[in-house]
């Protein structure tokens, strides 16, 4: 009784000293992850800056004269790549998404599935190359062309679109689907009408996250077998649909291609300085295609929120 | 003045398709795919590039898979998926060559230029001028405990060894290793390894004790900065590496020539024959080109090479590795004579 129990202490000014140091711990960490990217930009550009011109984005590589180099194969082939990529990817994605989003049950298979999903979008890219490699190469005998790449690419990015997909759809508030239930409308008419809308930009972003990924990849190319360095045959013959068309399925079923990152890579190999710096214009190249593909996530889904709350 | 030269270029251009309309009438299409070697592939890459002032049309693709990663596309279980190339710093295997003609494949052997490897020491480093065979296996066998460089001969300082060399998947690596330790791939690992000749000779370059072993015309590019040490096969007679010594095989055992096999069946497709034989049509200027900087063969053996491919003749000429460390000209044109 004699001894009263200490009374509470406030020591305010230790605990708001303490309270602005994690604050500026916390800042201190953020602009270091700031400074490493701003280093990297700066870094690229001053060495890439000299060969960033027209003709660089037009010009077949040149390994004889790498001032007339440009990356033009490169470029097609990436773009080629990620279109076939999407194309598959996104349907499958989506699709797999709505199911186990809307219709999946909570059975021990679907579970096993979900699970599978999430610990495939963690392995590391080389293994779904060697995929690629005994499935589109070797067994459907598609060569090491732009189709097998792409397709690789597909399923590379495919549990990404899944996660992605599903997160949206979760955000998706049950009123609404309880609604539209309620006013008569069938399962998939809900989902059509009312819960795909409402998170499509969610969707979108995930795609393009995902697409933007698979556009800077170069190890699962390079175990399909992507070449380094390329002489393209043959040009398009503008004047007619057909002969666009047969430029087209040439590009996407012949053998050998090449990709962005796979330039850049051969470029940064190669010992003499000019390659170097073309490597860096390179990589601003494929910097700049990919920060415009993130600002277009970011674009739609800003326009998407915006017109749908007010 | 860029406009004078874009002039001069269409001109060069011009002149060049008239020529090969002269020399070769046929405008042919189709593709080739070449892999191998990071070694071979800058003469692969110039071939291409300079092939399509001449051929247009024609698709060529160059892989770097290695030399052994070449022989496996080079060999695929599926005809199909077979490359028409493939570029090797070494001779095919026993082993690859049983897999050809198990799966039936022929094709043609054809050397295209020298490489030399170059044991390379700092610029500042006065003392080790050159080694013999036996003091290199010392250094770089597996479980080496060499460090420092009093261990390597008596009289040589007492400074701090450190080794420089490609990394393992570089045909490079596997070429030294043979010829040095003895066994193929046998290395110690303690050093600090890439497949970027650049890394290697810029580490060189940057530390007095270093030691490290690259591709002559890497050497050659560089040569301002690095030394490079004469080699004593074992007779006690030292020779440092050059375009002369590496041609007539003096400087042994690190001077190597390189190759491309030919499918056979590729053969009868007008472009693959069109573009090795481009090769052979202008071979000083394609290996000699500042940019690929080896060493060219002599004239007659690229001639018996020609010859070789005319005729379609089969198989390797290496299959016991003796023939390796004969000068080219006894294996190609002297077998011819006989």
């Amino acid at each position: 009784m004699s001894a009263a129990p200490a009374l509470f202490q406030p020591r305010l000014a230790q605990r708001r000293l303490l309270g602005a140091c994690f604050h500026g711990l916390c800042l201190l960490i953020t602009l270091v992850g700031v400074f490493v990217l701003f280093l990297l930009l700066a870094l690229v550009f001053r060495i890439g800056w000299k060969y960033l011109t027209w003709a660089l984005l037009t010009n077949e590589p040149s390994f004889l004269n790498p001032a007339e180099g440009g990356i033009r194969i490169a470029l097609i082939g990436s773009v080629l790549l990620v279109l076939v990529a999407a194309v598959v990817a996104v349907p499958v994605g989506v699709g797999a998404a709505v199911y186990l989003e809307e219709y999946a049950r909570k059975t021990r298979l679907n579970q096993l599935i979900q699970l599978n999903i999430a610990n495939l979008a963690g392995v590391p890219s080389i293994v779904y190359g060697m995929l690629g490699l005994a499935i589109f190469v070797r067994w459907l005998r598609f060569d090491r062309s732009v189709l097998s790449g792409g397709l690789t690419l597909a399923i590379l990015i495919v549990p990404v679109v899944i996660i992605a997909s599903r997160e949206a759809l979760a955000a998706v508030p049950n009123s609404i689907r309880h609604a539209a239930l309620a006013l008569g409308a069938t399962r998939w008419q809900m989902i059509r009408h009312h819960v795909l809308p409402a998170a499509l930009p969610g969707i979108l972003t995930g795609v393009i996250l995902s697409v933007s990924r698979a556009i800077g990849e170069a190890a699962p190319l390079i175990v399909i077998g992507a070449a380094a360095f390329i002489m393209p045959g043959g040009g398009v013959d503008t004047a007619s649909l057909f002969g666009w068309a047969r430029w087209l399925r040439e590009a996407l079923l012949a053998a050998g291609f090449t990709a962005l990152p796979i330039q850049i890579f051969d470029w940064s190999m190669e010992t003499d300085p000019e390659f170097q710096d073309l490597a860096g214009s390179a990589i601003i190249v494929l910097l700049g295609t990919l920060l415009s593909m993130n600002a277009l996530a970011v674009g739609i889904r800003a326009w998407q929120q915006g017109g749908k709350t007010r | 003045m860029n406009g004078l030269r874009r002039i001069a270029i269409s001109l060069i251009v011009v002149m060049g398709s008239s020529l090969a309309a002269a020399q070769q009438p046929a405008r042919l299409t189709g593709k080739v795919s070449i892999d191998g070697s990071s070694t071979v592939a800058p003469i692969m890459k110039a071939t291409a590039e300079l092939f399509r002032a001449e051929q247009p049309q024609v698709k060529v693709s160059v892989g770097i898979s290695g030399t052994t990663g070449g022989f496996k596309k080079f060999l695929e279980a599926d005809a199909a998926l077979r490359t028409d190339i493939s570029a090797a710093s070494r001779p095919i295997t026993a082993e690859e060559t049983r897999m050809a003609s198990e799966r039936g494949i022929r094709f043609v052997e054809l050397p295209v230029a020298y490489d030399g490897l170059a044991v390379v020491v700092n610029k500042k480093n006065d003392f080790c001028k050159s080694l013999t065979l036996a003091e290199l296996k010392r250094i770089w066998e597996p479980e080496s405990k060499i460090r420092n460089w009093k261990d390597v001969r008596p009289g040589f300082p007492d400074m701090p060894l450190r080794l420089y060399g490609p990394g393992t998947a570089s045909g490079t690596f596997d070429y030294f290793t043979e010829v040095v330790v003895g066994k193929a791939r046998a290395s110690r690992s303690d050093y600090t390894g890439s497949e970027d000749d650049n890394v290697i000779a810029t580490g060189v370059e940057g530390d007095i004790g270093a030691m490290g072993y690259l591709g002559y015309s890497y050497f050659a590019l560089g040569a301002a900065k690095l030394n490079a040490v004469a080699i004593d096969p074992g007779d006690g007679k030292p020779v440092a590496p050059d375009r002369t010594t590496i041609s007539d095989r003096t400087y042994r055992p690190l001077a190597r020539p390189l190759f491309v096999y030919v499918n056979v069946e590729s053969l009868k497709r007008a472009e693959v024959e069109a573009l090795v034989t481009f090769f052979y049509r202008n071979a000083k200027k394609i290996v000699e080109h500042p940019k690929v900087n080896y060493v060219v063969l002599e004239e007659d053996v690229y001639a018996a090479a020609t010859r070789r491919l005319a005729d379609r003749t089969l198989g390797s000429l290496f299959a016991d590795h003796a023939a390796l460390q004969a000068p080219l000209r006894q294996t190609y044109v002297k077998r011819e004579n006989d």
